[in-house]
Protein backbone atom coordinates (compact mmCIF):
# COMPACT_ATOMS: atom_id res chain seq x y z
CA UNK A 1 0.00 0.00 0.00
CA UNK A 2 1.29 3.38 -0.88
CA UNK A 3 0.12 6.63 1.08
CA UNK A 4 1.31 10.01 -0.47
CA UNK A 5 0.72 13.05 1.39
CA UNK A 6 1.49 16.52 0.30
CA UNK A 7 4.47 15.29 -1.54
CA UNK A 8 6.23 18.55 -3.67
CA UNK A 9 8.95 18.56 -5.81
CA UNK A 10 10.55 21.72 -6.78
CA UNK A 11 14.03 22.15 -9.06
CA UNK A 12 15.42 25.38 -8.46
CA UNK A 13 12.54 27.76 -9.28
CA UNK A 14 10.14 24.79 -10.99
CA UNK A 15 7.77 23.04 -9.19
CA UNK A 16 7.47 19.63 -10.76
CA UNK A 17 5.44 18.17 -8.36
CA UNK A 18 3.45 20.49 -6.32
CA UNK A 19 1.22 19.30 -3.00
CA UNK A 20 -0.17 15.65 -4.13
CA UNK A 21 -1.52 13.37 -1.95
CA UNK A 22 -3.09 10.20 -2.83
CA UNK A 23 -2.90 6.49 -1.97
CA UNK A 24 -2.93 3.13 -3.01
CA UNK A 25 -4.52 -0.12 -2.03
CA UNK A 26 -2.90 -3.80 -2.17
CA UNK A 27 -4.83 -5.15 -5.34
CA UNK A 28 -5.23 -2.31 -7.08
CA UNK A 29 -3.51 -0.36 -10.52
CA UNK A 30 -3.40 2.93 -10.44
CA UNK A 31 -2.75 4.44 -13.55
CA UNK A 32 -0.99 7.86 -13.74
CA UNK A 33 -1.60 9.78 -16.46
CA UNK A 34 -0.68 13.31 -17.43
CA UNK A 35 1.01 15.13 -20.19
CA UNK A 36 5.08 15.18 -20.71
CA UNK A 37 6.60 16.77 -17.98
CA UNK A 38 3.62 16.99 -15.83
CA UNK A 39 5.68 15.59 -12.87
CA UNK A 40 5.18 11.44 -13.32
CA UNK A 41 8.42 10.16 -13.41
CA UNK A 42 9.30 12.75 -10.40
CA UNK A 43 6.71 11.50 -8.29
CA UNK A 44 8.03 7.86 -8.97
CA UNK A 45 11.39 8.90 -8.37
CA UNK A 46 10.48 10.43 -5.21
CA UNK A 47 8.44 6.80 -4.33
CA UNK A 48 11.26 4.72 -5.47
CA UNK A 49 13.83 6.99 -2.99
CA UNK A 50 16.03 8.47 -6.09
CA UNK A 51 14.56 11.96 -5.56
CA UNK A 52 14.40 13.24 -2.09
CA UNK A 53 11.08 15.26 -2.36
CA UNK A 54 11.30 18.61 -1.34
CA UNK A 55 8.46 18.57 1.10
CA UNK A 56 5.61 16.14 2.03
CA UNK A 57 6.76 12.45 2.90
CA UNK A 58 4.86 9.24 1.14
CA UNK A 59 5.03 5.60 3.15
CA UNK A 60 5.12 2.33 1.62
CA UNK A 61 4.10 -0.43 3.28
CA UNK A 62 4.33 2.05 6.21
CA UNK A 63 7.71 2.71 5.64
CA UNK A 64 8.73 6.12 5.22
CA UNK A 65 10.42 7.54 1.57
CA UNK A 66 11.96 10.29 4.10
CA UNK A 67 13.51 8.32 6.77
CA UNK A 68 13.68 4.41 5.83
CA UNK A 69 14.68 4.46 2.06
CA UNK A 70 16.36 0.93 2.29
CA UNK A 71 13.25 -0.90 3.69
CA UNK A 72 10.84 1.48 0.79
CA UNK A 73 13.50 -0.38 -1.57
CA UNK A 74 13.12 -3.30 -0.84
CA UNK A 75 9.42 -3.35 -0.94
CA UNK A 76 9.23 -1.96 -3.84
CA UNK A 77 10.07 -3.37 -7.70
CA UNK A 78 10.78 -0.54 -9.90
CA UNK A 79 10.87 0.13 -13.84
CA UNK A 80 12.43 3.73 -14.86
CA UNK A 81 11.02 5.45 -17.83
CA UNK A 82 13.73 4.78 -20.35
CA UNK A 83 14.33 0.89 -19.32
CA UNK A 84 18.00 0.84 -18.24
CA UNK A 85 20.37 -1.98 -18.06
CA UNK A 86 24.10 -2.64 -18.68
CA UNK A 87 24.25 -2.98 -21.92
CA UNK A 88 27.12 -5.38 -21.83
CA UNK A 89 25.54 -8.17 -20.35
CA UNK A 90 23.33 -10.81 -21.28
CA UNK A 91 19.70 -10.81 -20.01
CA UNK A 92 20.36 -13.96 -17.74
CA UNK A 93 23.53 -12.85 -15.97
CA UNK A 94 22.00 -8.85 -15.71
CA UNK A 95 18.93 -10.93 -13.73
CA UNK A 96 21.35 -12.19 -12.16
CA UNK A 97 23.15 -9.61 -10.61
CA UNK A 98 20.05 -7.14 -9.76
CA UNK A 99 19.29 -10.58 -7.79
CA UNK A 100 22.58 -10.82 -5.96
CA UNK A 101 22.45 -7.12 -5.09
CA UNK A 102 19.13 -7.50 -3.38
CA UNK A 103 20.72 -10.51 -1.71
CA UNK A 104 19.61 -14.10 -3.02
CA UNK A 105 21.97 -16.35 -3.84
CA UNK A 106 22.17 -20.37 -5.14
CA UNK A 107 19.15 -22.36 -5.93
CA UNK A 108 16.80 -19.70 -4.47
CA UNK A 109 18.61 -16.95 -6.52
CA UNK A 110 18.28 -19.29 -10.07
CA UNK A 111 14.76 -19.95 -9.38
CA UNK A 112 13.47 -16.63 -8.97
CA UNK A 113 15.76 -15.45 -12.10
CA UNK A 114 14.24 -18.48 -13.56
CA UNK A 115 10.07 -17.74 -12.76
CA UNK A 116 11.10 -13.89 -14.13
CA UNK A 117 12.52 -15.10 -17.40
CA UNK A 118 9.55 -16.84 -17.64
CA UNK A 119 6.71 -14.29 -16.39
CA UNK A 120 7.98 -11.82 -18.84
CA UNK A 121 8.57 -14.52 -21.78
CA UNK A 122 12.05 -14.23 -21.94
CA UNK A 123 13.62 -17.66 -22.07
CA UNK A 124 14.65 -17.75 -25.80
CA UNK A 125 16.47 -14.81 -25.34
CA UNK A 126 18.43 -15.41 -21.64
CA UNK A 127 21.90 -15.81 -23.45
CA UNK A 128 21.39 -12.84 -25.43
CA UNK A 129 23.73 -9.88 -24.83
CA UNK A 130 21.36 -6.50 -23.77
CA UNK A 131 22.79 -4.40 -26.13
CA UNK A 132 21.92 -6.83 -29.23
CA UNK A 133 17.91 -6.70 -28.27
CA UNK A 134 15.19 -4.64 -29.68
CA UNK A 135 13.42 -2.21 -27.82
CA UNK A 136 10.48 -4.39 -26.64
CA UNK A 137 13.02 -7.07 -25.21
CA UNK A 138 15.10 -4.45 -23.65
CA UNK A 139 11.93 -2.96 -22.10
CA UNK A 140 10.95 -6.58 -20.44
CA UNK A 141 14.32 -7.87 -19.73
CA UNK A 142 14.27 -4.19 -16.99
CA UNK A 143 10.71 -5.60 -16.44
CA UNK A 144 11.97 -8.59 -15.79
CA UNK A 145 14.35 -7.37 -13.28
CA UNK A 146 11.75 -5.57 -11.29
CA UNK A 147 10.26 -8.58 -10.18
CA UNK A 148 12.95 -10.04 -9.18
CA UNK A 149 12.21 -10.05 -5.50
CA UNK A 150 8.45 -10.61 -5.79
CA UNK A 151 7.62 -7.27 -4.77
CA UNK A 152 4.35 -5.94 -3.22
CA UNK A 153 4.66 -3.07 -4.54
CA UNK A 154 5.55 -2.45 -7.93
CA UNK A 155 6.41 1.08 -9.80
CA UNK A 156 6.18 0.74 -13.25
CA UNK A 157 7.12 3.54 -15.44
CA UNK A 158 5.49 3.53 -18.95
CA UNK A 159 5.83 -0.40 -19.12
CA UNK A 160 4.47 -0.85 -22.55
CA UNK A 161 6.49 1.67 -24.38
CA UNK A 162 8.03 0.81 -27.27
CA UNK A 163 6.10 -2.60 -27.21
CA UNK A 164 4.21 -3.91 -29.92
CA UNK A 165 0.31 -4.61 -29.26
CA UNK A 166 0.73 -8.55 -28.85
CA UNK A 167 3.81 -7.57 -26.38
CA UNK A 168 1.55 -4.30 -24.84
CA UNK A 169 -1.25 -7.02 -24.29
CA UNK A 170 1.15 -9.65 -22.95
CA UNK A 171 2.55 -7.44 -20.61
CA UNK A 172 -0.67 -5.54 -19.36
CA UNK A 173 -2.12 -8.91 -18.72
CA UNK A 174 0.68 -9.87 -16.47
CA UNK A 175 0.04 -6.37 -14.62
CA UNK A 176 -3.63 -7.71 -14.62
CA UNK A 177 -2.57 -11.08 -13.30
CA UNK A 178 -0.32 -9.67 -10.65
CA UNK A 179 -2.63 -7.01 -9.68
CA UNK A 180 -4.49 -9.73 -7.02
CA UNK A 181 -1.99 -9.74 -4.14
CA UNK A 182 -0.30 -6.30 -4.99
CA UNK A 183 0.20 -2.43 -5.10
CA UNK A 184 0.82 -1.19 -8.20
CA UNK A 185 1.27 2.43 -9.20
CA UNK A 186 1.90 2.63 -13.79
CA UNK A 187 2.38 5.78 -15.44
CA UNK A 188 1.00 5.87 -19.41
CA UNK A 189 0.37 7.94 -22.05
CA UNK A 190 -1.62 5.51 -23.45
CA UNK A 191 -5.36 6.01 -22.82
CA UNK A 192 -7.00 2.84 -23.65
CA UNK A 193 -4.47 0.89 -20.94
CA UNK A 194 -6.19 2.95 -18.40
CA UNK A 195 -9.35 1.22 -19.24
CA UNK A 196 -7.76 -2.01 -19.86
CA UNK A 197 -5.90 -2.36 -16.48
CA UNK A 198 -6.49 0.58 -14.16
CA UNK A 199 -9.17 0.14 -11.23
CA UNK A 200 -8.16 3.80 -10.55
CA UNK A 201 -6.86 6.31 -12.34
CA UNK A 202 -5.25 9.80 -11.63
CA UNK A 203 -4.30 12.93 -13.44
CA UNK A 204 -2.10 15.27 -13.22
CA UNK A 205 -0.65 18.20 -14.88
CA UNK A 206 1.96 21.07 -14.25
CA UNK A 207 2.67 18.77 -11.10
CA UNK A 208 -1.01 19.13 -9.80
CA UNK A 209 -3.34 16.51 -8.75
CA UNK A 210 -6.60 17.31 -11.71
CA UNK A 211 -8.13 14.46 -11.51
CA UNK A 212 -8.81 10.71 -9.80
CA UNK A 213 -10.97 8.75 -10.10
CA UNK A 214 -11.85 4.99 -11.13
CA UNK A 215 -11.98 5.05 -15.17
CA UNK A 216 -15.63 4.99 -15.54
CA UNK A 217 -15.99 8.15 -13.10
CA UNK A 218 -13.84 10.04 -15.07
CA UNK A 219 -15.44 8.84 -18.41
CA UNK A 220 -18.66 10.17 -16.78
CA UNK A 221 -17.23 13.66 -16.87
CA UNK A 222 -16.81 13.49 -21.07
CA UNK A 223 -19.10 15.41 -23.07
CA UNK A 224 -19.97 12.08 -24.87
CA UNK A 225 -21.17 10.41 -22.00
CA UNK A 226 -24.09 8.50 -22.92
CA UNK A 227 -24.24 10.56 -26.36
CA UNK A 228 -25.86 8.42 -28.66
CA UNK A 229 -24.23 7.72 -32.80
CA UNK A 230 -27.51 6.53 -35.19
CA UNK A 231 -27.78 6.19 -38.62
CA UNK A 232 -31.35 5.86 -40.15
CA UNK A 233 -33.09 6.03 -43.40
CA UNK A 234 -36.14 6.16 -44.85
CA UNK A 235 -36.96 9.82 -44.02
CA UNK A 236 -35.84 13.54 -45.17
CA UNK A 237 -32.44 14.43 -43.05
CA UNK A 238 -33.40 18.14 -41.61
CA UNK A 239 -37.12 16.68 -40.77
CA UNK A 240 -35.67 13.94 -38.29
CA UNK A 241 -32.95 16.40 -36.98
CA UNK A 242 -35.85 18.72 -35.91
CA UNK A 243 -37.47 16.33 -34.37
CA UNK A 244 -34.76 15.26 -32.17
CA UNK A 245 -33.44 18.36 -31.37
CA UNK A 246 -37.26 18.40 -30.32
CA UNK A 247 -37.04 15.83 -27.57
CA UNK A 248 -37.17 16.77 -23.93
CA UNK A 249 -34.03 14.33 -23.02
CA UNK A 250 -32.03 16.10 -26.01
CA UNK A 251 -28.99 18.50 -25.29
CA UNK A 252 -28.24 18.81 -28.94
CA UNK A 253 -27.62 16.75 -32.34
CA UNK A 254 -24.68 16.94 -34.55
CA UNK A 255 -25.25 15.70 -37.90
CA UNK A 256 -22.03 13.51 -39.03
CA UNK A 257 -20.82 12.20 -42.52
CA UNK A 258 -23.71 9.65 -44.22
CA UNK A 259 -23.12 6.50 -44.22
CA UNK A 260 -22.14 5.11 -47.71
CA UNK A 261 -25.63 3.66 -47.89
CA UNK A 262 -27.10 6.90 -47.98
CA UNK A 263 -28.47 6.70 -44.38
CA UNK A 264 -28.50 9.78 -42.50
CA UNK A 265 -25.95 9.65 -39.94
CA UNK A 266 -26.36 12.00 -36.50
CA UNK A 267 -24.97 12.01 -32.56
CA UNK A 268 -27.51 13.07 -30.28
CA UNK A 269 -25.95 14.04 -26.98
CA UNK A 270 -28.27 13.70 -24.19
CA UNK A 271 -28.88 16.36 -21.34
CA UNK A 272 -26.71 16.09 -17.98
CA UNK A 273 -24.93 12.76 -19.54
CA UNK A 274 -27.95 11.40 -19.04
CA UNK A 275 -28.66 7.82 -20.83
CA UNK A 276 -31.12 8.57 -23.58
CA UNK A 277 -31.25 5.50 -25.65
CA UNK A 278 -34.68 3.46 -24.92
CA UNK A 279 -35.80 6.70 -25.42
CA UNK A 280 -34.44 7.45 -28.76
CA UNK A 281 -35.10 3.77 -29.51
CA UNK A 282 -38.83 3.84 -29.49
CA UNK A 283 -38.77 7.32 -30.74
CA UNK A 284 -37.19 6.30 -33.72
CA UNK A 285 -39.87 2.95 -33.49
CA UNK A 286 -42.72 5.24 -33.69
CA UNK A 287 -41.49 7.21 -36.47
CA UNK A 288 -40.86 4.07 -38.14
CA UNK A 289 -37.77 4.69 -39.36
CA UNK A 290 -34.70 1.81 -40.34
CA UNK A 291 -32.00 1.90 -37.67
CA UNK A 292 -28.98 1.00 -39.50
CA UNK A 293 -26.42 1.50 -36.64
CA UNK A 294 -27.17 2.63 -33.32
CA UNK A 295 -23.87 3.26 -30.86
CA UNK A 296 -24.05 4.64 -27.27
CA UNK A 297 -20.55 6.08 -25.98
CA UNK A 298 -19.20 5.53 -22.19
CA UNK A 299 -17.34 8.71 -22.81
CA UNK A 300 -13.85 9.72 -24.33
CA UNK A 301 -10.76 9.37 -22.10
CA UNK A 302 -8.79 11.21 -24.33
CA UNK A 303 -11.06 14.57 -24.24
CA UNK A 304 -11.67 14.46 -20.21
CA UNK A 305 -7.66 14.16 -20.64
CA UNK A 306 -7.65 17.32 -22.52
CA UNK A 307 -10.13 19.07 -20.43
CA UNK A 308 -8.40 18.26 -17.37
CA UNK A 309 -4.90 19.15 -18.19
CA UNK A 310 -5.57 21.89 -20.74
CA UNK A 311 -7.09 23.75 -18.17
CA UNK A 312 -10.91 25.71 -18.46
CA UNK B 1 27.97 -4.20 3.40
CA UNK B 2 25.09 -6.17 1.38
CA UNK B 3 25.98 -5.43 -2.32
CA UNK B 4 29.15 -4.73 -2.60
CA UNK B 5 30.51 -7.85 -3.88
CA UNK B 6 27.56 -8.15 -6.80
CA UNK B 7 28.64 -4.63 -7.59
CA UNK B 8 32.21 -5.18 -7.57
CA UNK B 9 31.83 -8.12 -9.84
CA UNK B 10 29.75 -6.47 -12.41
CA UNK B 11 31.67 -3.79 -12.46
CA UNK B 12 35.29 -5.15 -13.41
CA UNK B 13 33.64 -7.78 -15.83
CA UNK B 14 32.75 -4.73 -17.28
CA UNK B 15 35.95 -3.43 -17.82
CA UNK B 16 36.84 -6.88 -19.63
CA UNK B 17 34.18 -6.62 -21.67
CA UNK B 18 35.20 -3.27 -23.16
CA UNK B 19 38.05 -2.53 -25.54
CA UNK B 20 39.30 0.00 -24.04
CA UNK B 21 40.84 -2.13 -20.86
CA UNK B 22 42.98 -3.80 -23.41
CA UNK B 23 44.19 -0.87 -25.05
CA UNK B 24 44.59 0.46 -21.38
CA UNK B 25 46.72 -2.64 -20.29
CA UNK B 26 48.71 -2.58 -23.59
CA UNK B 27 49.49 1.44 -23.61
CA UNK B 28 50.11 0.52 -20.38
CA UNK B 29 52.83 -1.97 -20.46
CA UNK B 30 54.61 -0.50 -23.36
CA UNK B 31 54.86 2.81 -21.76
CA UNK B 32 55.96 1.51 -18.61
CA UNK B 33 58.80 -0.18 -20.54
CA UNK B 34 59.53 2.86 -22.55
CA UNK B 35 60.09 5.08 -19.94
CA UNK B 36 62.37 2.46 -17.90
CA UNK B 37 64.22 2.19 -20.81
CA UNK B 38 64.41 4.83 -22.71
CA UNK B 39 63.51 7.60 -20.86
CA UNK B 40 65.08 6.55 -17.92
CA UNK B 41 68.15 4.72 -19.07
CA UNK B 42 67.88 1.70 -17.36
CA UNK B 43 71.19 0.04 -18.45
CA UNK B 44 73.29 3.50 -17.61
CA UNK B 45 72.24 3.20 -14.26
CA UNK B 46 73.92 -0.53 -14.39
CA UNK B 47 71.86 -1.80 -10.92
CA UNK B 48 69.37 -4.40 -11.05
CA UNK B 49 66.34 -2.29 -9.87
CA UNK B 50 62.90 -1.17 -10.76
CA UNK B 51 63.46 2.29 -9.22
CA UNK B 52 63.53 3.97 -12.02
CA UNK B 53 60.80 2.45 -13.60
CA UNK B 54 58.67 3.49 -10.84
CA UNK B 55 59.98 7.32 -11.21
CA UNK B 56 57.57 7.49 -14.08
CA UNK B 57 54.43 5.87 -12.79
CA UNK B 58 53.20 9.19 -11.39
CA UNK B 59 53.68 10.36 -14.82
CA UNK B 60 52.17 7.38 -16.61
CA UNK B 61 49.07 7.43 -14.33
CA UNK B 62 48.46 10.98 -14.93
CA UNK B 63 46.45 10.13 -18.29
CA UNK B 64 45.93 6.68 -17.76
CA UNK B 65 43.99 6.16 -14.52
CA UNK B 66 41.39 8.91 -15.23
CA UNK B 67 40.76 7.11 -18.44
CA UNK B 68 40.01 3.22 -16.20
CA UNK B 69 38.16 5.70 -14.01
CA UNK B 70 36.39 8.79 -16.27
CA UNK B 71 33.58 6.14 -16.62
CA UNK B 72 32.28 4.90 -13.51
CA UNK B 73 30.07 7.49 -12.53
CA UNK B 74 29.56 9.47 -15.61
CA UNK B 75 28.96 6.27 -17.98
CA UNK B 76 25.27 5.37 -15.21
CA UNK B 77 24.19 8.96 -15.47
CA UNK B 78 24.36 8.96 -19.25
CA UNK B 79 22.59 5.56 -19.77
CA UNK B 80 20.32 5.81 -16.89
CA UNK B 81 21.62 2.53 -15.07
CA UNK B 82 22.56 5.02 -12.36
CA UNK B 83 18.79 5.23 -11.53
CA UNK B 84 18.26 1.72 -11.25
CA UNK B 85 21.31 0.99 -9.18
CA UNK B 86 20.49 3.80 -6.80
CA UNK B 87 16.88 2.47 -6.14
CA UNK B 88 18.16 -1.02 -5.15
CA UNK B 89 18.13 -1.59 -1.26
CA UNK B 90 22.12 -0.76 -1.36
CA UNK B 91 23.49 2.51 0.19
CA UNK B 92 24.93 4.84 -1.83
CA UNK B 93 28.40 4.69 0.08
CA UNK B 94 28.51 0.51 -0.77
CA UNK B 95 27.90 1.96 -4.43
CA UNK B 96 30.57 3.70 -4.79
CA UNK B 97 33.12 1.64 -3.09
CA UNK B 98 32.34 -1.56 -4.96
CA UNK B 99 32.84 0.64 -8.45
CA UNK B 100 36.20 2.06 -6.89
CA UNK B 101 37.43 -1.28 -6.13
CA UNK B 102 36.46 -2.81 -9.12
CA UNK B 103 38.77 0.29 -11.01
CA UNK B 104 41.52 -0.68 -8.56
CA UNK B 105 41.59 -4.03 -9.04
CA UNK B 106 41.58 -3.65 -13.18
CA UNK B 107 44.48 -1.24 -11.92
CA UNK B 108 46.35 -4.20 -10.22
CA UNK B 109 45.86 -6.37 -12.82
CA UNK B 110 47.65 -4.45 -15.25
CA UNK B 111 50.31 -3.67 -12.63
CA UNK B 112 50.79 -7.51 -12.26
CA UNK B 113 51.30 -7.37 -15.90
CA UNK B 114 54.60 -5.68 -15.79
CA UNK B 115 56.52 -8.94 -14.22
CA UNK B 116 58.38 -9.43 -16.78
CA UNK B 117 60.13 -6.10 -15.61
CA UNK B 118 60.72 -8.43 -12.48
CA UNK B 119 62.54 -11.15 -14.22
CA UNK B 120 64.25 -8.90 -16.36
CA UNK B 121 66.23 -7.48 -13.40
CA UNK B 122 66.75 -11.31 -11.62
CA UNK B 123 67.68 -12.15 -14.98
CA UNK B 124 70.11 -9.30 -15.31
CA UNK B 125 71.67 -9.16 -11.28
CA UNK B 126 70.66 -9.65 -8.20
CA UNK B 127 68.15 -7.50 -7.05
CA UNK B 128 67.14 -6.32 -3.71
CA UNK B 129 63.40 -7.29 -3.84
CA UNK B 130 62.16 -5.43 -0.56
CA UNK B 131 62.24 -2.35 -2.53
CA UNK B 132 60.16 -4.01 -5.30
CA UNK B 133 57.56 -5.22 -2.94
CA UNK B 134 57.46 -1.65 -1.69
CA UNK B 135 57.69 -0.06 -5.29
CA UNK B 136 54.71 -2.20 -6.55
CA UNK B 137 52.82 -1.45 -3.35
CA UNK B 138 53.23 2.14 -3.27
CA UNK B 139 52.52 2.53 -6.98
CA UNK B 140 49.27 0.40 -5.99
CA UNK B 141 48.11 2.90 -3.51
CA UNK B 142 48.88 6.08 -5.55
CA UNK B 143 47.28 4.79 -8.34
CA UNK B 144 44.06 3.96 -5.56
CA UNK B 145 44.14 7.97 -5.14
CA UNK B 146 44.23 8.84 -8.59
CA UNK B 147 41.71 6.42 -9.27
CA UNK B 148 39.74 7.97 -6.26
CA UNK B 149 39.86 11.62 -6.95
CA UNK B 150 38.81 10.33 -10.62
CA UNK B 151 35.34 8.46 -9.62
CA UNK B 152 34.30 11.82 -7.80
CA UNK B 153 34.95 13.53 -10.82
CA UNK B 154 33.09 11.17 -13.03
CA UNK B 155 29.98 11.76 -10.35
CA UNK B 156 30.12 15.18 -11.26
CA UNK B 157 29.28 15.04 -15.04
CA UNK B 158 27.60 12.67 -17.58
CA UNK B 159 30.04 13.39 -19.87
CA UNK B 160 33.33 10.97 -19.64
CA UNK B 161 35.62 13.47 -21.60
CA UNK B 162 34.72 16.27 -18.73
CA UNK B 163 35.48 13.81 -16.52
CA UNK B 164 38.79 12.95 -17.53
CA UNK B 165 40.24 16.69 -17.83
CA UNK B 166 38.82 17.89 -14.60
CA UNK B 167 40.39 14.83 -12.87
CA UNK B 168 43.75 14.82 -15.33
CA UNK B 169 44.11 18.42 -13.73
CA UNK B 170 43.41 17.67 -9.68
CA UNK B 171 46.21 14.79 -10.62
CA UNK B 172 48.46 16.89 -12.18
CA UNK B 173 48.42 19.81 -9.11
CA UNK B 174 48.94 16.65 -6.97
CA UNK B 175 51.67 15.89 -8.94
CA UNK B 176 53.24 19.04 -9.55
CA UNK B 177 53.49 20.38 -5.65
CA UNK B 178 56.35 17.60 -4.46
CA UNK B 179 58.39 18.12 -8.71
CA UNK B 180 61.34 19.54 -7.37
CA UNK B 181 61.36 21.86 -10.24
CA UNK B 182 58.22 23.70 -8.38
CA UNK B 183 59.36 23.52 -5.06
CA UNK B 184 62.79 25.47 -6.01
CA UNK B 185 60.47 27.97 -7.18
CA UNK B 186 58.39 28.35 -4.46
CA UNK B 187 61.35 28.74 -1.81
CA UNK B 188 62.26 32.16 -3.42
CA UNK B 189 58.91 33.05 -2.72
CA UNK B 190 57.77 31.35 0.49
CA UNK B 191 59.79 30.16 3.98
CA UNK B 192 60.97 26.45 3.50
CA UNK B 193 58.44 25.66 6.14
CA UNK B 194 55.40 26.64 3.86
CA UNK B 195 57.00 24.49 1.04
CA UNK B 196 57.47 21.72 2.87
CA UNK B 197 54.09 21.92 3.78
CA UNK B 198 52.93 22.56 0.08
CA UNK B 199 54.85 19.68 -1.06
CA UNK B 200 53.67 17.16 1.88
CA UNK B 201 50.11 17.38 -0.54
CA UNK B 202 51.50 15.88 -3.28
CA UNK B 203 51.41 12.83 -4.42
CA UNK B 204 55.07 12.63 -5.51
CA UNK B 205 56.11 13.28 -2.17
CA UNK B 206 54.77 10.27 -0.70
CA UNK B 207 55.54 8.00 -3.48
CA UNK B 208 59.16 8.49 -3.56
CA UNK B 209 59.55 7.48 -0.12
CA UNK B 210 57.93 4.17 -0.41
CA UNK B 211 59.99 3.61 -4.33
CA UNK B 212 63.17 3.98 -2.72
CA UNK B 213 61.75 1.04 -0.27
CA UNK B 214 61.13 3.55 2.70
CA UNK B 215 57.84 2.12 3.98
CA UNK B 216 56.58 4.69 6.26
CA UNK B 217 53.13 4.62 7.72
CA UNK B 218 53.04 8.32 7.31
CA UNK B 219 52.68 7.84 3.54
CA UNK B 220 50.21 4.73 3.77
CA UNK B 221 48.04 6.74 5.66
CA UNK B 222 48.32 9.90 2.97
CA UNK B 223 47.08 7.63 0.49
CA UNK B 224 44.58 5.72 1.78
CA UNK B 225 42.92 9.40 3.66
CA UNK B 226 42.57 10.74 -0.04
CA UNK B 227 41.01 7.49 -1.19
CA UNK B 228 38.67 7.72 1.93
CA UNK B 229 38.06 11.44 1.40
CA UNK B 230 37.73 11.70 -2.05
CA UNK B 231 35.47 8.49 -1.84
CA UNK B 232 33.05 9.81 0.88
CA UNK B 233 33.09 13.50 -1.22
CA UNK B 234 31.73 11.14 -4.51
CA UNK B 235 29.38 9.87 -1.86
CA UNK B 236 28.36 13.14 -1.54
CA UNK B 237 28.07 14.57 -5.18
CA UNK B 238 26.23 11.62 -5.93
CA UNK B 239 23.64 11.90 -3.06
CA UNK B 240 23.45 16.12 -3.95
CA UNK B 241 23.23 15.79 -7.36
CA UNK B 242 19.96 13.79 -7.12
CA UNK B 243 18.89 16.16 -4.54
CA UNK B 244 18.90 18.98 -6.96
Amino acid sequence: MIVVEALSKQFGRFQAVDEISFEVQRGEVLGFLGPNGAGKSTTMKMLTCYLPPTSGNAEVNGFSINSQPLQVQEQIGYLPESAPSYNEMQVEEFLTFIGEVRGFSGTELRRKVGRVLELTSLQDARKQIIDTLSKGFRQRTCLAQSLIHDPPVLILDEPTDGLDPNQKHEVRELIRRMSEERTILISTHILEEVEAVCSRALIISEGRLVGLGTPDELLSQSIYRNAVTLSVSGKSAEALLEDLNGLEQVYSVERLEDMPSGALTVRVFPKDRESISSELEQFLKKKKMVIEQFFVERGRLDEVFRNLTLGN
Amino acid sequence: MKGLFPIFKRELLAYFRSPVAYVFIIIFLAANAGCTFMLGNFYDSNQASLEVSFLFHPWLYLFLIPAVGMRLWAEERRSGTGELLLTLPVRTSVSVFGKFLAGWAFIAVALILTFPMIITVHYLGFPDNGPIITGYLGSFLMAGAYLAITSFTSALTKNQVISFILSVNICLILVLLGWGVLSEILNTIFPVWLTDVISQFSFTTHFDAIRRGVVDLRDIVYFLSIIIFMLMTNVVVLESKKAS
